[in-house]
């Protein structure tokens, strides 16, 4: 999808708001003033919320909206710079030096004592040491987009300190430096997304350098226009009725509130089913779509019925 | 403008909202991207780059919320007709134009009136306020600053005149000067909230991090709430730093062995390079407390403690005892902290203490927990009523253990005197340490995660 070609859409904050809506993103202004800031103070942006809220979906609908690539980087423990930033191909090396063993073999044969087979040897390393030989991973690929890019980091609080903390060169000044072909630095600075889900606090270092963006769960209203743009074909009526359902399991003590991911599952449920109007049965059968625990869905159960009738 | 977002930022610090030098940079910058023109655009571009989680949000957006929040003078609305050529018509009193302040009270002119009040409070050093008893000095500075004095001249001058227009020439002018008064007033009180409500709260978690658990009394009811937070957040951050089981992959390092036995599927050649990996393990922690009455203070907040460690902790296990021992960590599961702690107290708190007995209790049932990865600390005071301390059973835990850490809530000099047998325990610990301040406790903590457990 490009982009409109009516205006820029990083105009000003309402175009922004307009073009994330043209890519099937309903943003709050809120959101849509982040990411108005993270373009043109060319600053990442770290983006919080509980899961389900339209984190990633934020990055993903911006790479639509500026028609760039998106490179996806997803944190877990135990993530390091080999995985994140680039790695030699060692496999292709070994197999080349089998190969080349031969040749290397006759290439030496000549060399009239041991310092001269190793002078030779040593011109000989230096390609294995080069870009053929270079596995780049997701941050080196962006760095290395010359048209710019959106680079999403995702559950950056998965990750370990040691490598929030190795991240902050790549987000301060966008260049990484290899030791073997020296810093890299990025033509055009990729715009970057942070997402946390706070399993962690995130180091002040690492919090310094970002925009920082809490999306909370949505007002009625909002979420009504989410699902009627994301779930299209389902009724009006329907989506009200289910959006104050969704609304008021919120307001329950459960272990997971469902959040926006789930009521657009569920209105997509709905819409399978046929459904015109939501009753109590209806609602039991299909818990299990909002609640994704066992005691949440016992402790709502009894209650769907009032649920219902509260407006 | 560029002295008002300074303020502002002042403002948020006091808020508790940290604002690094880098920061202000780019609340400047954001400033100058967005204008001042639309107020939530404003705002919203500066919480994106100030407020940095959720808590600090709101807190922006109150801070905010006050700071910008300049009602409109109420003034008694200036006499129809006579708001354009008033002053000249009290010619008679003098003083009246040369003071623009006078001019703007009877004339009404609020925005006027508002701004010369930001300005005259800028010179009166308004947001420098720290305490609740600068107030009326502030404001009665805050008012000289904009040239109450004049207005006083000038209502006794129009007083002596003793004419009709003199007479309700002052009439106006006092009126007005209650108003502005009372608007100073609201101005300072708004400051005071602004820059010096947070520095107190702050005062006082700071005071009882120091204050010492088992003192007198205990901790006051109204700052349980509080203790009870600041221990929750103490946790976290322990947990933070230590809960996380990490393998690092050291790629310095060939293994050779490994790679060898992958190679052999291919000929010998290595395709698959293997690396040595180092593995870094999860704290494993039992921790023993005791809730006797010799502790009965101290052991609500050690049990505070204990359960926030159990709920970020993912392998801690949790026994109490006083005259027997017994696990807590499914009433630490199963309940609110509040709950949990008059749980533990209610089932087996408050009785005669045996160190003895509990020592036996655990290593009956519950020795097998403790391995050469497990760190066991004790929070007790050592005083076991003269009962057989089974010293044997210590030294067998001390043997098992990776180290065996003691938490005494009693300073050292009693250690050893009447019924403390802490000097003999102490043999068989690593660390035997005093602590009896939540300042203590989480340092301690620390340590003991740090040190001796397994990395």
């Amino acid at each position: 999808m490009p982009v409109g070609a009516a205006a820029d859409p990083f105009q000003s904050v309402d175009a922004l708001v307009e073009g994330l809506g043209s890519v099937g993103y309903i943003a709050s202004r809120r959101i849509a003033t982040a990411l108005y800031m993270a373009v043109h103070l060319q600053k990442p942006i770290l983006v919080e919320g509980s899961a389900g809220v339209g984190k990633t979906e934020l990055a993903l609908s911006t790479a639509r909206l500026l028609a760039k690539p998106l490179i996806r980087m997803q944190c877990y423990e135990g993530l390091d710079e080999s995985k994140a930033l680039y790695e030699w191909k060692y496999g292709k090396q070994l197999l080349y030096t089998q190969i080349l063993k031969d040749r290397m073999g006759s290439a030496l044969a000549d060399a009239p004592d041991m310092d001269a087979a190793m002078v030779r040897l040593h011109g000989m390393g230096d390609m294995f040491f080069s870009e053929p030989f270079l596995e780049p991973r997701p941050l080196m690929q962006a760095l290395r987009q010359d048209d710019g890019c959106v680079l999403l980091i995702d559950e950056i609080d998965k990750s370990d300190e040691a490598f929030e903390a190795f991240l902050l060169e790549v987000l301060s000044a966008y260049q990484v430096s290899v030791p073997e072909l020296g810093v890299i630095v990025a033509k055009t600075p990729p715009l970057v997304f942070l997402t946390s889900n706070n399993v962690r606090d995130l180091g002040d270092a690492l919090k310094r350098r970002c925009l920082h963006l809490h999306i909370p769960l949505p007002e009625p209203e909002l979420e009504e226009r989410i699902v009627a743009t994301r779930v299209p074909g389902i009724e009006d009526a329907l989506t009200g009725k289910l959006v104050a359902f969704v609304q008021s399991l919120r307001t329950i003590d459960l272990r997971k509130a469902p959040s926006i991911s789930e009521t657009v599952d569920w209105a997509r449920a709905l819409v399978l089913l046929h459904a015109k109007d939501l009753d109590a049965s209806l609602v039991r059968d299909t818990l299990n779509v909002i609640l994704k625990f066992e005691q949440d869905i016992t402790a709502v159960e009894p209650q769907i019925v009032e649920l219902l009738s509260r407006k | 403008m560029q002295h008002t977002l300074e303020q502002f930022l002042k403002a948020l610090r006091a808020a508790d909202v940290r604002v690094s030098p880098a920061e202000a940079i780019d609340a400047a910058r954001a400033a100058a991207a967005v204008g001042y023109a639309d107020r939530a655009l404003f705002k919203d571009a500066l919480c994106a780059t100030l407020a940095k989680s959720r808590d600090e949000v709101d807190r922006f957006d109150e801070t905010f919320e006050t700071f910008f929040a300049r009602n409109s003078f109420s003034l008694p609305p200036p006499e129809a007709g006579e708001a354009e050529g008033d002053p000249g018509d009290s010619e008679g009193a003098p003083g009246v134009d040369q003071s623009p302040l006078a001019q703007m009270l009877l004339g009404g002119d609020t925005p006027g009136l508002a701004q010369a009040m930001e300005e005259a409070a800028g010179r009166a050093g308004v947001s420098e306020i720290r305490l609740s008893t600068q107030r009326s000095r502030l404001t009665r500075r805050l008012l000289d600053e904009m040239g109450l004095s004049e207005i006083e001249q000038i209502i006794a001058n129009a007083k002596r005149l003793q004419t009709f227009d003199g007479n309700r020439l002052a009439l106006r002018l006092d009126v007005a000067r209650k108003a502005l008064m009372a608007e100073a007033q609201a101005y300072v009180e708004r400051a005071h909230e602004l820059y010096a409500a947070g520095s107190g709260a702050r005062l006082r978690e700071e005071m009882l991090a120091k204050k010492a658990l088992n003192a007198d009394g205990g901790i006051d009811p109204i700052d349980l709430a509080m203790m009870q937070a600041l221990v929750k957040r103490m946790a976290k951050r322990l947990a933070d730093r230590y809960s996380r089981r990490r393998h690092t992959a050291n790629t310095g390092h060939l293994d050779v062995r490994k790679t060898l036995r992958k190679s052999m599927a291919h000929d010998g050649i290595p395709f698959d390079i293997e690396w040595k990996l180092k593995k870094v393990d999860k704290p494993s922690i039992v921790v023993i407390c005791d809730v006797s009455k010799s502790v009965a203070a101290a052991a609500q907040f050690l049990l505070t403690f204990l359960y926030a460690l159990n709920e970020v902790v993912d392998r801690l296990d949790a026994f109490a005892f006083s005259g027997r021992l017994i696990p807590v960590n499914a009433i630490l599961d199963a309940n609110g902290v509040e709950g949990a702690i008059l749980k533990v107290l209610s089932t087996i708190g408050f009785q005669q203490t045996d160190y003895g007995k509990a020592l036996e209790d655990f290593v009956e049932n519950h020795i097998d927990r403790v391995d050469r990865h497990t760190t066991v600390i004790f929070l007790g005071d050592g005083r076991s009523n003269f009962a057989d301390p089974r010293l044997d059973l210590m030294h067998l835990i001390q043997q098992r253990a990776r180290a065996v850490i003691w938490l005494n809530p009693e300073p050292e000099s009693y250690w050893g005197q009447g019924d403390s047998v802490m000097y003999r325990y102490q043999r068989f610990t690593h660390v035997a340490k005093t602590c009896n301040t939540l300042g203590q406790l989480e340092r301690i903590i620390e340590d003991v995660l740090r040190t001796y457990v397994p990395h």
